[in-house]
């Protein structure tokens, strides 16, 4: 249960579970996300992933058991102090239409200095200037900066989004399907950026479908009616039997040059 | 490229400023216009010159006490009462993310406009009206939103239905009173149409703390209502308390209607078409959204009021919903053909 000096900066799941209604989505998941690490979250749909997820951010109240961070629990942790630190993308993140796209990257920056959580930050300052400015460059959004959302497309859009999620400068970023409707070419480039972001140390937990695009994080965590069926590497938790356990499918796993593909048989 | 983006970001700073400006330009070319036009005119020139007689303590002269005693309180209710309901109606836009919203389409001017003609009525004193009023808005909104509820959402077009429900149910009810109270029927029935003409000092400083105390409460709110339009998971997980900032909001506006509303009745369309078209002009910021609505919503009501004034209109409220119906559907037509 406790794991004491194991978690100097990690983000630890014990034991968690989260009632939905009178529904249990979320019964007994336990599982560390580190920094610096690519963890997708897999699983049937209604297993327990956007749940699990929101739970770990404290959007969800935990019903039993409890998410850390740091080693401390998260309710110990104030509204500013876990808002800068975990940052947030939720499936359909609806970016208001008519505002320009750095305004709405500036909104990240917002994480963290709310007054009773309502009245205005702290002034802006140059630090904060330049934590929107790295965001912008580091999704490629920066060159239409000055233009409105409704003006892009959805993958543009969806970097604007990433980019306001890295405009707090968060140690974790936790992201809900974040490649929902998005074409192959763009789903492989939110990926792309995510793995710049884990290789500056973030650490990235984020809800995936397609098993093939989940097969280039380090950890993967598949979750089954709530519960963490298999935890690991691709390799180890990718199996024809995991999958099966999970979705009911049967499924071909084969290695192509350093990676895994997932055929389905049927 | 940096150069560029530099210079693009420093003109809409300018811009900014400029356009600014020009509403103050226009807030006040209202403000000596409204003062000056009526029965007796009044040049500008001359207007000024009261108010800056009145202002250092001169003696009055001429057509300054026309000014001072007559116009001025209508013209300073007038701009209370826009600014108000424009930025109440920003307010609630983007507290429920819906462009629809504002003070009248969520019931809660209908509320005041109750609890204002119960306290008519009922021959209470003048100061107390805003009180009956806010406390109406209160139960009123308070329906609407229970009504429109499902689970935490408040679903757009559930939340028009309810407000438009408990809008009309409200209204009705003023309607029956109206009938009940004959002696005070036509001050009743004008006040029900929207009418800046009973304004005295006293209503002004009466209004003045509920526009103050509403209208800066949804000011401070501004960043917390620009993060809100990102979603509500997005909201609260950067710290927003989703459900604190509506209840706020709510509250915030419904005291600066009820005080809008509480002597000067109905007036429908200023508080939903002010913010579409500053955010037209300015973008969706709340920061410059709200304050800017309030400029503008000042200017405008102030000049229907002259309209009303000088034409066969009459009345205000007449003036701003035969003008507001038709511009709010061509609105409504442009924003869908985008």
């Amino acid at each position: 249960m406790q794991s004491p000096a194991s978690s100097p900066d990690r983000l630890e799941a014990h034991d968690v579970h989260v009632q939905a209604g009178s529904f249990p989505a979320v019964r007994g998941v336990s599982a560390t996300f580190a920094p610096g690490e690519f963890t997708a979250v897999i699983g049937p749909n209604g297993a327990g992933k956007s749940t699990l997820l929101r739970a770990l951010i404290g959007l969800t109240p935990v019903t039993r058991g409890e998410v850390r961070l740091a080693g401390k629990p998260l309710r110990g942790w104030s509204r500013a102090e876990r808002s800068r630190a975990l940052a947030f993308l939720a499936q359909s993140e609806g970016l208001p239409a008519a505002a320009r796209v750095r305004d709405v990257v500036a909104l990240g920056r917002g994480a963290g200095d709310w007054r009773f959580g309502l009245l205005p930050r702290s002034p802006w300052t140059a630090e904060d200037e330049a934590a929107v400015d790295a965001a912008l460059d580091r999704t490629d959004t920066r060159r239409f900066e000055d233009r409105r959302v409704s003006e892009l497309s959805g993958g543009e859009a969806q970097r604007v989004a990433l980019a306001r999620a890295l405009a707090a400068q968060p140690r974790f970023l936790l992201l809900d399907e974040p490649t929902n409707h998005l074409d192959l070419a763009y789903a492989l480039d939110v990926v792309r950026y995510l793995r710049c972001e884990v290789a500056g140390g973030l650490g990235v937990v984020a809800v995936l479908h397609d098993l093939n695009l989940a097969a280039r994080a380090d950890r993967l965590v598949l979750l089954h009616a709530g519960q963490v069926l298999a935890t690991g590497t691709p390799r180890e938790v990718l199996t024809p039997a995991h999958l099966h356990a999970a979705y009911g499918v049967r499924v071909r796993v084969v290695q192509d040059s350093d990676r895994l593909l997932v055929i389905p048989e049927d | 490229m940096s150069v560029i983006t530099h210079e693009r970001r420093s003109a809409a700073r300018t811009a900014l400023p400029l356009k600014t400006a020009a509403l103050v330009l226009l807030l006040i070319s209202a403000v000596v216009l409204g003062t000056g036009l009526g029965s007796v005119n009044v040049p500008p020139g001359e207007v000024l010159g009261a108010l800056w007689r009145g202002l250092t303590g001169q003696a009055l002269v001429g057509n300054d006490v026309i000014v001072w005693q007559i116009r001025l309180p209508r013209v300073v209710m007038g701009v209370l009462v826009g600014a108000s309901l424009s930025v109440c109606g920003g307010a609630f836009q983007g507290v429920f993310r819906n462009p629809l919203a504002d003070p009248y389409l969520l019931g809660v001017a209908s509320g005041s406009a109750l609890g204002a003609t119960i306290a008519i009525v009922a021959g209470w004193p003048r100061t107390l009206i805003p009180v009956t009023a806010l406390l109406l808005a209160l139960a009123a909104v308070t329906c609407t939103l229970a009504l429109a509820r499902e689970g935490r959402r408040f679903p757009p077009n559930r939340l028009i239905l309810a407000g438009v429900v408990v809008g009309s149910v409200l209204s009705a009810a003023t309607t029956a009173l109206i009938l009940r109270g004959e002696d005070r029927a036509r001050q009743v029935l004008a006040y029900t149409l929207g009418d800046l003409g009973f304004s005295g000092w006293p209503d002004v400083l009466t209004v003045l703390p509920y526009a103050a105390l509403g209208g800066g409460a949804l000011l401070l709110l501004a960043r917390a209502l620009d993060t809100l339009q990102l979603g509500e998971l997005t909201a609260r997980s950067l710290g927003v308390p989703v459900e604190r900032l509506r209840l706020i909001t709510v509250v915030a506006a419904s005291v600066a209607t009820a005080g809008a509303v509480a002597y000067v009745g109905v007036i429908g369309f200023v508080g939903l078409i002010v913010p579409h078209v500053v955010r037209l002009l300015f973008g969706p910021g709340h920061r410059t959204l709200l304050p800017v609505s309030a400029l503008l919503g000042g200017a405008l009501l102030v000049y229907a009021d002259l309209l009303a004034r000088t034409t066969p209109l009459s009345q205000v409220g007449i003036v701003t919903t035969l003008l507001g119906g038709p511009f709010f559907l061509w609105l409504l037509r442009r924003q869908s053909s985008e």
